[in-house]
């Protein structure tokens, strides 16, 4: 069978396999809706809550981005699983307690107030719907690279499997396809990384092939990646920083609080029975994201001494670029890959010097995409990597969009403007503003804007700065009032867009940026994207400040913060609410 | 009403202690120690290198079953358990 129509099988009966889901979990009610009426298991939460963070980014673009920063890329690694520790022992046990189904909700009732939770509410929408655009893309990039349809008919494709299972089965829907898309993209995640490490070091887990040697031989693979990369006049891969230790520490702060604050993340706690899986659940969910955390640097490091050693051959040799294998062919065709034969000799070489490297573009995404056609894995393989990355970006997807409509209909339509409204008008409404959020995302993603780039670090950005200190102070806080913590989130949420304004430019049009995007004019060095951890800071100072001069909360305040704090009477609470 | 104090006190004790872990081994290890550590070698891996991108991970699972599992001991302890609810 041809790759192609193997592609076509493999993504096909993925599709199928979610389709049925959603016709099989429908939701009746707007517990079902909005939180799958807390009956999932913690494991399959934690299956699902893994689907749902590991995005088109971490899945296809991640383990290319450490194999270029090598030691650098460690903040992602770090940072993007962190946050979990964050998220079991700060939040997600409390705020299951607290029994509701939205985060805007939380701190809306314990800051007592409307503007609070108004405030939450266009924090969660900037963030989600940024994010969101990114995954819009991922879908349409792999139908296109994969399928060969059409960007804008694959984004189309991708938005009406979507719709199918997050209109009719809102959360309980998303759950289950979730666990499904879990499974489908570890194995395609999985599967080249273990080819790949059995080839180069003959040992199967690329955990353990990353500190092996190389098969047949006594050098040791990382060792041997330096070593080459060095003779080319690179950089040590184990040992380069990202411009700076202290920027690696912020950074890798920024996101591990971003992480533990993004709503889509924290609502998926919602989901379980009891207090106490609510803290189990996020170690399942971190076993899982592990699973393929763990496994890229190996793929990385290994995918980029494979290139080096395609281009450069290991026997002193260059590439002849006439006898070059058909899968850089492939890429070079689809625009991610470029060589230019400076010096007109045939041949190709790689080096860190502009002037006599012939390799002018390697995308990074290539890591990954190409990576079974590099190590000659079978059409299946390949097939498997493309439905895959579909399953990261449409996991990731449904559940920003859930996010988004249900901070518009509880939050917004009940919460505010309509509060006597039946639940079958607000399961109605969660719908409709279900259609109407996946209609906005695809027409972002149909027509990018222009500060698309650099929105995902914005939405760790506001997460890490507002949303999470907020979260914090209302547990553990009993103090903490409206006025420190309105002040506190306007505050961190000032602090960091005007530090990430300042240099990438208003709304990221470089022509705004009044301080130019310039290393020299940072702040300690520090990059505009790892700034939500100072924003964070500022937050928690102003806060403090402000809570200390103002009226304390009313009494009724206090003894909801005593209740959240232990886990006796969460099923209470919630059999309360209907 | 102490009870819960109590409880609640227990619970920061062991945060405390969990998150001066993830602090250490992610932070320290595998940022501000990294140099060092670099010159200790597991098999291939660099230590410093290690932790940063492999074993600072393990810990963090490690890390939440170990709160998990100590706080349900908590619970139970402090009689702040959910297995009465209905």
């Amino acid at each position: 069978m041809s790759l192609q129509a193997m592609t076509y099988l493999v993504v096909g009966m993925t599709f199928a396999l979610y389709i049925g889901i959603a016709i099989w979990s429908r939701a009746s009610t707007t517990k079902d809706f909005y939180v799958a009426g807390s009956h999932i298991h913690p494991v399959a939460n934690g299956m699902a809550t893994a689907a749902d963070w590991m995005s088109a980014a971490s899945f296809i673009s991640m383990a290319g981005l450490i194999a270029f920063m090598g030691y650098g890329g460690s903040v992602f690694l770090m940072g993007w699983t962190g946050g979990y520790v964050l998220l079991a022992m700060l939040l997600a046990p409390y705020l299951r307690k607290f029994g509701k189904f939205t985060v805007p909700e939380f701190i809306g009732d314990r800051y007592y107030s409307k503007t609070a939770r108004i405030v939450a509410v266009v924090c969660l929408i900037v963030a989600s719907v940024t994010y969101v655009i990114g995954q819009m893309k991922g879908i349409g990039v792999a139908f296109s690279r994969f399928l060969e349809v059409d960007y804008n008919v694959g984004l189309v494709i991708g938005m009406g499997i979507v719709f199918v299972y997050a209109v009719l089965g809102g959360m309980k829907g998303i759950t289950y396809t979730q666990i499904a898309q879990y499974c489908v993209l570890i194995f395609a995640y999985t599967i080249p990384a273990i080819f790949i490490s059995m080839q180069l070091t003959g040992m199967p887990i690329p955990q353990l092939g990353l500190g092996s040697t190389m098969a047949g031989s006594e050098v040791y693979l990382l060792d041997r990646l330096d070593q080459v990369l060095n003779d080319l006049g690179f950089a040590d891969y184990t040992t380069q920083a990202r411009l700076s230790y202290l920027n690696m520490f912020v950074y890798t702060f920024s996101l591990m609080i971003g992480t533990a604050g993004l709503p889509h993340v924290i609502i998926r706690f919602f989901t379980v029975p009891k207090v106490k899986d609510a803290r189990s659940s996020a170690g399942w969910a971190l076993v899982f994201i592990a699973i393929l955390y763990t496994t890229a640097p190996g793929v990385a490091a290994m995918a980029r001494l494979n290139l080096i050693e395609t281009i450069n051959h290991p026997d002193g040799t260059q590439l002849v670029y006439a006898e070059r294998p058909t899968w850089v062919k492939k890429w070079e065709e689809t625009g991610l890959l470029a060589f230019e034969d400076k010096n007109g000799d045939g041949e190709i070489s790689y080096a860190a010097d502009p002037a006599v490297n012939e390799v002018t573009l390697i995308d990074r995404d290539i890591m990954v995409l190409a990576n079974p056609e590099i190590a000659g894995l079978p059409n299946w393989v390949i097939a498997l990597v493309a439905a895959g990355g579909l399953a990261a970006a449409l996991s990731t997807a449904a559940g920003l969009l859930l996010a988004i409509s249900s901070a518009i209909s509880h939050d917004l339509l009940k919460g505010v403007f309509k509060p006597n409204i039946t639940e079958q008008q607000e399961l109605l409404a969660s719908r409709i503003a279900m259609a109407f959020a996946i209609l906005v995302a695809g027409y972002l993603g149909f027509n990018p804007p222009d500060f698309a780039a650099g929105t995902v670090a914005l939405a760790f950005g506001l997460a890490a700065s507002s949303i999470f200190p907020a979260l914090m102070m209302g547990i553990f806080n009993k103090n903490m009032n409206k006025e420190g913590a309105i002040a506190g989130m306007v505050a961190g949420l000032g602090v960091t867009l005007l530090y990430v304004f300042q240099h990438k430019g208003i709304m990221f049009i470089a022509s705004t940026s009044f301080m130019g995007d310039l290393p020299q004019n940072w702040f300690l060095g520090i990059e505009p994207n790892a700034f939500g951890g100072i924003g964070a800071l500022v937050n928690f100072a102003v806060a403090y400040g402000v809570s200390k001069v103002t009226a304390p909360p009313p009494e009724h305040i206090q003894h909801i913060v005593e209740d959240i704090r232990v886990p006796q009477g969460a099923g209470a609470a919630v059999s309360l609410d209907h | 009403m102490s009870q819960k104090a109590d409880y609640w006190k227990a619970n920061l004790r062991l945060i405390g202690l969990c998150l001066a872990i993830w602090f250490v081994v992610s932070f320290v290890f595998g940022i501000i120690l990294v140099e060092p550590l670099n010159n200790i070698r597991l098999g291939g891996y660099k230590l410093g290198f290690w932790f940063a991108q492999q074993g600072s991970m393990y810990i963090f699972v490690a890390l939440i079953f170990f709160y998990a599992n100590r706080m349900g001991k908590l619970d139970r302890a402090h009689d702040v358990h959910e297995d009465k609810d209905v």
